[in-house]
């Protein structure tokens, strides 16, 4: 491949998509098969053509063909080779080229599996997603090419940032975009609910699975942002609120609203036209995401291209896509049929009250992020809002949310009964308040102890309530062995991925509290041979010195941990890279199943050879990312049931029902 | 469409509502962005200091350079306060200005010379040229914070009372001087 | 020491004298009461020449110069609320990653509360009220008399 037939597949990928986006919408309105059968073969032609582009930068990449403007800008021989591939993604152009390989790669999925969707449902599906497709394929052509070329071409590249040269980042982008694209499925199976003027049970099937991948990744694609800063940026801070982060964060919540809402739609046939609302917000959201990184508007660490010219591009993107849809909402919603009502104790009522906390949360965050914009517009003057503000708005809204989370998988369709579920959750009252008696005992009285304990029997709570919930589905300790495995196995995997997701909350909810109420730190200056205890670590200083790596030099700490008989080294680093030269600190972290130790070499050596040392006891750390990759995985075997096999059709679907208590 | 049954449209306005919320950000986002690019920067700060007395200041003279730079030295006359470094490279393209301001007219023209090493603000002086009548050096800020200073270069017009007048956010463009900054002292000197 | 290693010790000289690293131990107080107050101040002040960092955090020169500060005013005898005024004083609200309740920051603080009970009120429209809520208190023959009610009102939907 050469760049430039990657810029005419390109190129010839903007037709394709409105083709893809049209003749199947003209279709659809005059009931034409044969117009509506276009939009398979042209989502399956658009995949091609993105995914010979995507290759031909990937090879150029990998060949280090700096003759291309790209490649050059972004890109060093002495990078190793993943730090070559991710920096095909690890700009502007590039990102936005994997953004739209991965949405060709779901139309295509769709166009490929969907045989079981109605023709007309998935015509207009597969056109909303050309129509998305051929919005961003017209954004990078016309401001953003990654295929320009140079003439004459440089001998060497100017390297990728540092910064990104990094495990944890290179995935990050691609997790994310797998999760904000597969939102755009929700999102286009929302737009063909409403021209088509009809949801219902099926459509919530059909839309979930896309959901719940979205979602599986998103979630992982966050945890790996706030992984990489938590030992990258230095000082073991994980989660910054900053708006580039905000911006990946609200369509999780929103998204996570959807995945609960669709249930009831699925299940009652009611809340249809807010699902079909939260479907559209959900990718507008991620939508905003990708504009606000990209324009310059709020001022962030992570801020990309701050280009305004590319920001007008977005924005007006931004406005045709959610604009359209949401004026569509507005004209088709109210004809929707109306579901029937809940009963104030049931199952639908609890995860309306869940989506009504999640949104609101989502919306609070969003106030936030915004608000010194607004702040601005309406000449209120200059704010800034920070980790303080969204620390004491978002907490007080988690807190009944979770509460909420312990009861509502209990809850009966319909018709349930409070007393009997608090009845059968004796026991996890029980191990709420001995684990809190505990927490306390073990910390102190100090309020930063009070507010960590709690959040742990919050967690307990959860924890405890999920076990409950599942063990009473599958007669665990009431039945046979065998006749338990053939109820495990026999409940649908969307119960199973429930409890996991469930569970990963509360042991997230773990690493929340206990991190944040129990860090310690011994911030100080060390010679060779010195000691320091934290947190009933002896770490000695054994020295330092220059190391070299692929391409950077590296001053690297030599230090031993003992606690206990045994001891580790750790050895963090702090290195020059030389292809862009920047520095970057690289933290060692020693790894319990409990607790992170995190040691930091900071500046020296002093004239009398002093260095400065940052240790750190990280408490509970290590519990997010169990409860990140759990959540994930959580997701992950839900999606595996069998009822949200894409195309499945529907009365296989209703066979698998289960007998629900 | 004949699927959809007509019913009675349960309240119209709230379908509206999410249309309305979004037209309203969108107008928001766009004159954000026309702010962007007229260049009117997110991160410029204004300050709160304007028509507030000079802060408390008493800061050290460069080597070989006479006096240093005092609160009583901005309550003489009108006069201008230039925040710069021998670090700052937007200092270096605003420096050209400044020479020639102090050539053309009998403004006092003072320097914080902000966090820098006194021998490499002297060298930068010796090889640009020297615009300014005092100098105070700034080693840990302290000036700077006292002036809300948020970069370099930064400029404060201060009135014969020493209150602070204007302040200009980043290198003084020929523009900026002579329909903004000049004028204004023009009429300070009234 | 290698030349490579020469080079590489003053590119970390030339570097590490700009980039100084949050927190520094020669900025620290003796007292830790006073250094936690500290920490919790800076915590809550933007560094304004940076995107979205707290002092605490930041490597930025200004955001150092600014610790010290702090730490100035406390030993100085400020309370934190002082402290936070005097940077308030010079760089306005924009200092402050808490914003202050004030008519600027009403919609900021109170608009999470308005979107709570706003959606809980529409939320609502979704629930059934019931119409006798506790059966307990009606005599046997009521019960009776409820259950024919119910059996004839369903019996009329049905038609």
């Amino acid at each position: 491949m050469n760049p430039e037939l990657g810029h005419f597949a390109l190129a010839l990928a903007l037709p394709v998509a409105l083709v893809q986006s049209i003749i199947p919408l003209i279709g659809a309105y005059r009931r034409d098969a044969a117009l509506m059968a276009v939009a398979g073969p042209a989502a399956l032609a658009q995949m091609l053509l993105i995914g010979a582009a995507f290759a031909a930068l990937t090879q150029a990449f990998i060949a280090s063909d700096f003759s291309v403007v790209n490649v050059y800008q972004n890109s060093h021989t002495s990078k190793p080779l993943l730090y070559k591939i991710s920096g095909v993604w690890g700009n502007h152009e590039g990102s936005l080229l994997l953004w739209v390989s991965i949405l060709a790669v779901f139309g295509a999925a769709v166009a490929a599996f969907g045989a079981g969707l109605p023709d007309r449902l998935k015509a207009r599906a597969l056109a909303v997603q050309g129509l998305i497709g051929a919005g961003f394929l017209a954004f990078i052509l016309f401001t953003s090419n990654p295929f320009l070329r140079i003439d004459p071409a440089p001998v060497q590249g100017m390297g990728l940032n540092p910064l990104l040269q990094d495990p944890g980042l290179a995935f990050h982008p691609p997790m994310l975009y797998l999760g904000y694209v597969g939102f755009s499925m929700a999102f286009s199976f929302a737009v063909a609910a409403l021209l088509e003027g009809r949801v219902d049970a099926a459509w919530a099937r059909w839309v979930r699975p896309w959901t719940l991948a979205a979602w599986s990744f998103l979630t992982v694609g966050i945890g790996l942002g706030s992984w990489w800063a938590y030992y990258e940026l230095g000082w073991g801070g994980w989660w910054f609120w900053d708006p580039v982060e905000n911006a990946s964060f609200i369509p999780w919540l929103t998204g996570t609203a959807l995945l609960h809402s669709a249930i009831v739609v699925e299940k009652r046939e009611a809340l249809k036209s807010w699902t079909i609302l939260l479907a559209i917000i959900t990718f507008s959201l991620s939508l905003l995401g990708t504009f606000l990184v990209r324009s310059g508007i709020l001022t962030s660490v992570h801020a990309f291209a701050a280009d305004p010219t590319r920001g007008v591009f977005v924005l007006m993107l931004l406005a045709l896509a959610v604009g359209g849809s949401l004026t569509l909402y507005a004209i088709r919603a109210p004809k929707l049929e109306p579901g029937g009502l809940f009963a104030p104790v049931s199952r639908e009522s609890g995860l309306l009250i869940n989506n009504l906390f999640l949104t609101t949360a989502a919306a609070t965050v969003l106030l936030g992020t915004l608000y010194p914009l607004i702040a601005e517009a309406l000449e209120l003057g200059k704010l800034s809002v920070g980790a303080p503000y969204f620390n004491t708005v978002f907490i007080p809204l988690m807190v009944p949310l979770v509460l909420l989370m312990g009861i509502g998988p209990m809850m009966a369709w319909k018709r349930s009964d409070l007393a009997g579920i608090l009845g059968r959750l004796k026991g996890a009252l029980a191990a709420v308040a001995i684990v809190f008696a505990i927490a306390l005992a073990l910390s102190g009285i100090a309020v930063v102890d009070i507010a960590g304990s709690a959040g742990i029997a919050l967690a307990t709570w959860l924890f405890s309530s999920s076990l409950i919930e599942w063990a009473g589905r599958v007669r665990l300790f009431k039945g046979a062995p065998s006749d338990v495995w053939r109820r495990i196995r026999s409940l649908p995997r969307a119960s199973h991925g429930m409890t996991v997701a469930h569970m990963g909350m509360a042991i997230l909810i773990v690493g929340v509290s206990g991190s944040s109420a129990w860090k310690q730190e011994n911030i100080l200056t060390m010679a060779a041979g010195e000691n320091v205890t934290v947190a009933g670590f002896e770490i000695t200083f054994n020295g330092a010195e220059l190391i070299q790596g692929p391409n950077y030099e590296s001053l690297q700490g030599s230090f031993s941990a003992k606690r206990g008989g045994s001891s580790v080294a750790l050895t963090p680093e702090r290195r020059v890279y030389d292809q862009p030269v920047q520095q970057t600190t690289e933290a060692a972290i020693h790894t319990t199943f409990w607790a992170d130790l995190y040691v930091v070499l900071g500046d020296g050596p002093t004239d009398d050879r002093r260095y400065v040392v940052r240790a750190y006891f990280e408490p509970f750390v290590p519990f997010l990312w169990y409860g990140i990759l759990m959540m994930g995985f959580g997701g992950l075997i839900s999606l595996s049931d069998r009822r949200h096999r894409i195309g499945a059709p529907r009365r296989a679907a209703a066979v698998a029902e289960p007998a629900k208590a | 469409m004949d699927d959809i049954q007509e019913k009675r449209s349960p309240r119209r306005w709230t379908a509206i509502l999410p249309v309305v919320i979004v037209a309203l950000l969108v107008g928001a986002f766009a004159k954000r962005l026309m702010d962007v690019e007229g260049g009117q920067d997110p991160q410029q700060v204004q300050s709160v200091l304007l028509d507030t007395p000079v802060p408390d200041i008493d800061l050290p003279p460069l080597p070989d350079r006479g006096a240093g730079l005092t609160t009583a030295d901005l309550k003489r006359d009108v006069s201008l306060v230039n925040v710069w470094g021998s670090w700052c490279v937007a200092c270096l393209s605003e420096h050209p200005l400044l020479m020639d301001v102090a050539e053309q007219n009998d403004i006092p023209l003072h320097g914080i010379a902000w966090r820098d090493e006194p021998s490499a603000s002297v060298r930068w002086l010796a090889r640009n040229g020297d615009p300014y009548d005092l100098i105070g050096q700034d080693p840990v800020s302290e000036a700077a914070i006292a002036f809300g200073v948020t970069g370099a270069p930064e400029t404060f017009v201060v009135d014969a009372d020493g209150i602070i007048r204007y302040k200009h956010i980043g290198p003084i463009t020929p523009d900026a001087w002579s329909n903004t900054i000049a004028p204004l002292v023009e009429q300070l000197r009234q | 020491m290698k030349p490579t290693g020469i080079i590489c010790g003053l590119l970390f000289a030339s570097l590490l004298a700009i980039a100084a690293h949050a927190v520094e131990p020669d900025e620290m107080l003796e007292d830790p009461a006073l250094e936690e107050r500290a920490r919790v101040i800076s915590q809550d002040l933007r560094c304004v020449v940076c995107q979205n960092e707290t002092i605490d955090e930041s490597n930025a020169t200004l955001a150092q110069d600014m610790r010290r500060l702090v730490r100035q005013r406390i030993l100085a005898g400020d309370s934190n609320e002082a402290v936070l005024a005097y940077m308030v004083d010079r760089y306005g609200d924009f200092v402050l990653l808490r914003p202050r309740f004030t008519s600027q920051t009403l919609l900021l603080w109170v608009g999470p509360f308005l979107l709570l009970v706003g959606g809980a009120f529409a939320a609502a429209r979704y629930i059934k009220r019931p119409v006798v809520t506790d059966l307990s208190d009606l005599s046997d023959e009521e019960l009776v008399e409820v259950n024919v009610l119910m059996k004839e009102t369903d019996g009329s939907d049905s038609q």
